[in-house]
């Protein structure tokens, strides 16, 4: 039998190259992704960085410790207050100082509080990439509960630079405590709705179920952490691993869902939320009264040597590592910033999706450029 | 009584121009009735622009514009005017025929769309035969204006917003027409002043009851996913291609995009409520015996298109997006199965005569 | 089965969806009750009494400040937003050079609020203020002097 050739003559299927980013909604900020495409498929991803480039790291070796902690608030915006413990618990186990109680509860609840904020933000965003534009507006109503907490206590909303070496920059509000307990039961009546909105919705869960599958290898060899890693199964909660200021007095369960995919990663941090409530729930009731300050120097000078701190921030595992000569500002500073390994995940996520698929995925990853790019 | 009347009023201006002024005052009356029109459309896509923020800022726990005007109401006028004087900017070496051409294509198919539907007893441009069916092919074209601006505007995402845009309107173009089809059969008629008629004892939701009810869920999703409206915007997915087919329009050449697919949105509504809600017929005839009828009329009919409306405006402002192949699954493998049984099923029902 | 099923689940939690934006859109059609947004010029916006708008210097009803200029302040600051010009001027009860400031400037466009500068400060003299209505036509208008013109150091204070 013959066999039909067709006879396309000239028409050939080719592939092109889209720019998605600098200037783009879904990329959250000024990165640039160039996808190879054929048709609406994507066959590469390519990420171009450094459209936000500011030099923390380098601005760092100019400033004194206790100045680098407002340039942290400017890296990962949206777990600002996480930052700045970082930087001062970095500083702290260099100098080797006890802070007070009071302080590791105080950091340890505003951390909380700013994770939350962080993934009411994701969850808003999350909603308005897949389409369902009015999922923004209810998350930002909750988050600015915690932007009001904050503001009172700290007196800014984002960029708090709240933690200072050796304690706090200012004592807690006296509305503090209650308006944290006005906002705890809000939030649980909240979540319900939420999921009714989006999560159980059969469009969502189409667009989010065994999309964007990072498998436990490769959340691991790409250095993911926090929840995407978490989403793949991989146990990597730095607040459990090692606990510092006051999570070891805390019980807490770590969220970590094995399928990999996008839905998985949603979970996580919707769980994630819950579970930041119940540890601000077994502090807020007795925060210890013994000082908001350690003793230091008015001018901090590290030992010689190199210190490490790792904290889990709402992203995932925040790496400071400070290389002292002795002298009052350090010879380097060095931020394994999570967004960038979590990029590189992306990479290999988004082969072989769709474009709306590649957007809902970098959702789920939840960006903040100016971590990535710092 | 009312029904029987079917004087059409423009029908009757045209002639009585013509009986005083001959040809001339034909053409007259051509001219007033066009220009009835496209003030109609102007007026009342800038309306649900604003209806439209006004719901949509509701939903999200806003307010939405309240500062021009009493109520915010001339935000969208000043919106225009603002857009009017706007810059009229484009890409280079783009297909400046099919560009330019795209929004004069849109806004015709959207207004001739128009000059089927019946308002009220008697206020229709022209009482079609086949109204509906006119109603069907002419909202065809809009999609090629969509698909010329998707191609004209050089611009990868342009292109792939108005291939999206042909994929979804020629696949749903079926299920709505099916929808369609399901009340033709029980209604025996495309003129849509005889489906009206047919419907002064029950409305068709409620005389078909269960295929009346699948047709018109059916035609709900089909005329959304044709107006371009969440969940099926895809063409204009601003999470994904900023803001698609047009992209690369501003000033006027964007609004009226904008006031076209506000107007397919009115068009939809206004088939639904003709099909499914008996169109300008009161609710169990309480207005029958008062005066003025065809104000009446109106007021129904424009008291149940703005429910559809608000229908339409509910889903947008609640759905996530769906994904390109979704959107074809949901019309291939769902609604076009269930809207050809449900064809066979409304067959059986009137064939036997189990209508309501 | 599962292939109504599918549609049906399908149109439930679709319908799920509705009741939750339907259940805040009526609620604030008629009674706005859910309505989080402040018209802000109309209603006064709420700013808490740490908020950190911008630095300023205290100064009494004689015209008088708390500041020595002694530059703890333009040290403590991590990218140099406030500058002091200073001079030493004969005291004459004393007959002391003491150091007295004479323009205590701070370019408010630089900072960052770390809040670095109040704590160094060892007199407060300089405070935060909740003012947010930063926003100018010039860039050079960010640039402001915080000591008022012919204002002095309060007595008492050196000590």
């Amino acid at each position: 039998m013959d066999t039909v050739t067709l006879n396309t003559g000239d028409l050939k299927s080719q592939e092109y190259f889209l720019n998605m980013g600098p200037q783009h909604p879904a990329t959250h900020g000024v990165l640039r992704l160039i996808l190879t495409m054929d048709g609406e498929v994507v066959k590469n991803i390519e990420p171009d960085l450094g459209f936000i480039h500011r030099s923390i790291e380098k601005q760092c070796e100019y400033e004194g410790y206790k100045q680098i902690i407002h340039l942290t608030d400017r890296m990962d915006y949206l777990s600002a207050h996480i930052n700045n413990e970082a930087v001062a618990l970095a500083i702290e186990q260099a100098l080797e100082i006890e802070v007070p109680e009071r302080v590791k509860v105080i950091r340890t609840i505003m951390g909380e509080l700013t994770r939350i904020a962080s993934h009411l933000l994701w969850w808003g965003v999350m909603g308005m990439d897949v389409g369902a534009l009015t999922t923004f507006m209810y998350a930002f109503r909750d988050r600015e509960m915690i932007n009001d907490i904050m503001e009172e206590t700290c007196g800014a909303r984002l960029t708090m630079s709240y933690s200072t070496p050796g304690g706090v920059m200012f004592d807690l509000h006296p509305n503090f405590v209650k308006r944290v307990k006005e906002f705890i039961p809000h939030l649980r009546s909240v979540i319900p709705k939420y999921d009714e909105l989006l999560t159980g919705n059969v469009i969502f869960q189409k667009r989010m179920k065994g999309i964007g599958i990072l498998s436990y290898e490769d959340a691991i060899s790409h250095g993911a952490s926090g929840p995407v890693a978490r989403g793949s199964g991989v146990s990597c909660d730095r607040r459990k691993i090692a606990p510092y200021s006051a999570l070891d007095k805390v019980d807490f369960k770590e969220i970590i869902y094995t399928e990999g995919d996008n839905l998985a990663r949603y979970n996580v941090r919707m769980k994630e939320m819950l579970e930041s409530l119940n540890i601000i729930e077994q502090l807020i009731d007795n925060i210890p009264d013994d000082g908001i300050q350690a003793k230091t120097k008015a001018l901090i000078k590290l030992p010689k040597g190199e210190f490490l701190q790792r904290v889990e921030t709402a992203r995932g595992d925040l790496g400071v590592y400070i290389v002292s000569d002795g002298k009052k500002n350090p010879y380097r500073v060095k931020f394994r910033s999570p967004g960038f390994s979590n990029l590189n995940a992306l990479i290999e996520m988004g082969k072989g999706h769709l474009i709306a698929d590649v957007v809902a995925i970098m959702s789920t990853l939840d960006f903040v450029v100016p971590d990535i790019d710092r | 009584m009312i029904l029987t009347n079917t004087t059409n009023y423009f029908a009757q201006l045209i002639d009585y121009l013509f009986e005083q002024m001959g040809l001339g005052g034909q053409i007259l009356g051509y001219v007033i009735v066009a220009a009835i029109y496209l003030t109609f459309f102007a007026v009342a896509g800038l309306l649900l622009v604003y209806v439209e923020r006004r719901v949509a800022a509701f939903f999200q726990l806003r307010l939405g514009p309240n500062r021009v005007g009493p109520w915010g109401l001339l935000q969208t006028i000043a919106d225009a005017l603002k857009l009017l004087a706007k810059e009229i900017t484009g890409t280079e070496r783009k297909d400046k025929l099919l560009y330019h051409a795209a929004y004069f294509l849109v806004i015709p198919a959207a207004l001739i769309g128009l000059s089927v539907i019946p308002f009220s007893n008697g206020v229709q441009a022209y009482d079609l035969n086949i109204g509906v069916f006119f109603i069907s092919a002419v909202s065809s074209v809009g999609v090629l204006g969509i698909l010329f601006g998707g191609w004209g505007s050089n611009n990868k995402y342009s292109l792939i917003g108005g291939m999206r845009s042909g994929l979804q309107m020629i696949s749903y173009e079926l299920s709505a027409g099916l929808a369609i089809l399901t009340i033709i059969l029980m209604a025996g008629s495309l003129q849509m002043s005889e489906i009206i008629n047919q419907q002064k004892d029950l409305w068709f939701i409620v005389k078909g009851h269960i295929p009346a009810l699948i047709a018109f869920v059916i035609f709900v999703i089909a005329g959304t996913a044709e107006s371009n409206r969440t969940p099926f915007d895809l063409p204009e997915g601003e999470a994904e291609l900023g803001a698609g087919f047009h992209s690369e329009y501003s000033g006027m050449g964007f609004a009226y995009f904008f006031l076209a697919e506000f107007i397919n949105m009115f068009i939809i509504s206004a088939v639904a409520v003709t099909l499914f809600f008996g169109g300008w017929l009161a609710p169990f005839g309480i207005t029958d015996s008062l005066p003025w009828q065809p104000l009446w009329g109106a007021v129904w009919f424009f008291v149940k298109v703005s429910g559809m409306i608000f229908l339409l405006m509910w889903f947008r402002w609640t759905f996530p997006r769906l994904r390109i192949d979704q959107l074809l699954t949901l019309e291939w493998k769902y609604l076009l199965p269930v809207g050809l049984l449900n064809i066979v099923l409304m067959a059986i029902l009137v064939y036997y005569n189990i209508i309501l | 089965m599962s292939y109504i099923g599918n549609i049906l689940g399908g149109i439930k939690t679709l319908l799920t969806g509705m009741k939750v934006t339907g259940g805040y859109f009526f609620p604030s059609v008629i009674g706005r009750k859910y309505t989080i947004t402040r018209q802000y010029p109309d209603e006064p916006a709420i700013v808490a009494d740490r908020f950190k708008g911008e630095v300023v210097m205290w100064h009494n009803e004689n015209n008088e400040h708390r500041c020595t200029g002694c530059q703890a302040c333009e040290i403590a600051c991590p990218n140099g937003s406030i500058e002091i010009i200073w001079d030493r001027v004969l005291n004459e009860e004393t007959g002391k050079k003491v150091k007295v400031i004479d323009q205590h400037i701070y370019h408010l466009g630089m900072c960052t609020m770390c809040n670095l500068c109040i704590q160094a400060c060892p007199t407060n003299a300089i405070m935060w203020s909740t003012n947010f209505h930063n926003s100018t036509y010039d860039r050079s208008q960010l640039t402001k002097v915080l000591n008022k013109p012919g204002s002095k150091l309060m007595a008492g204070v050196e000590e």
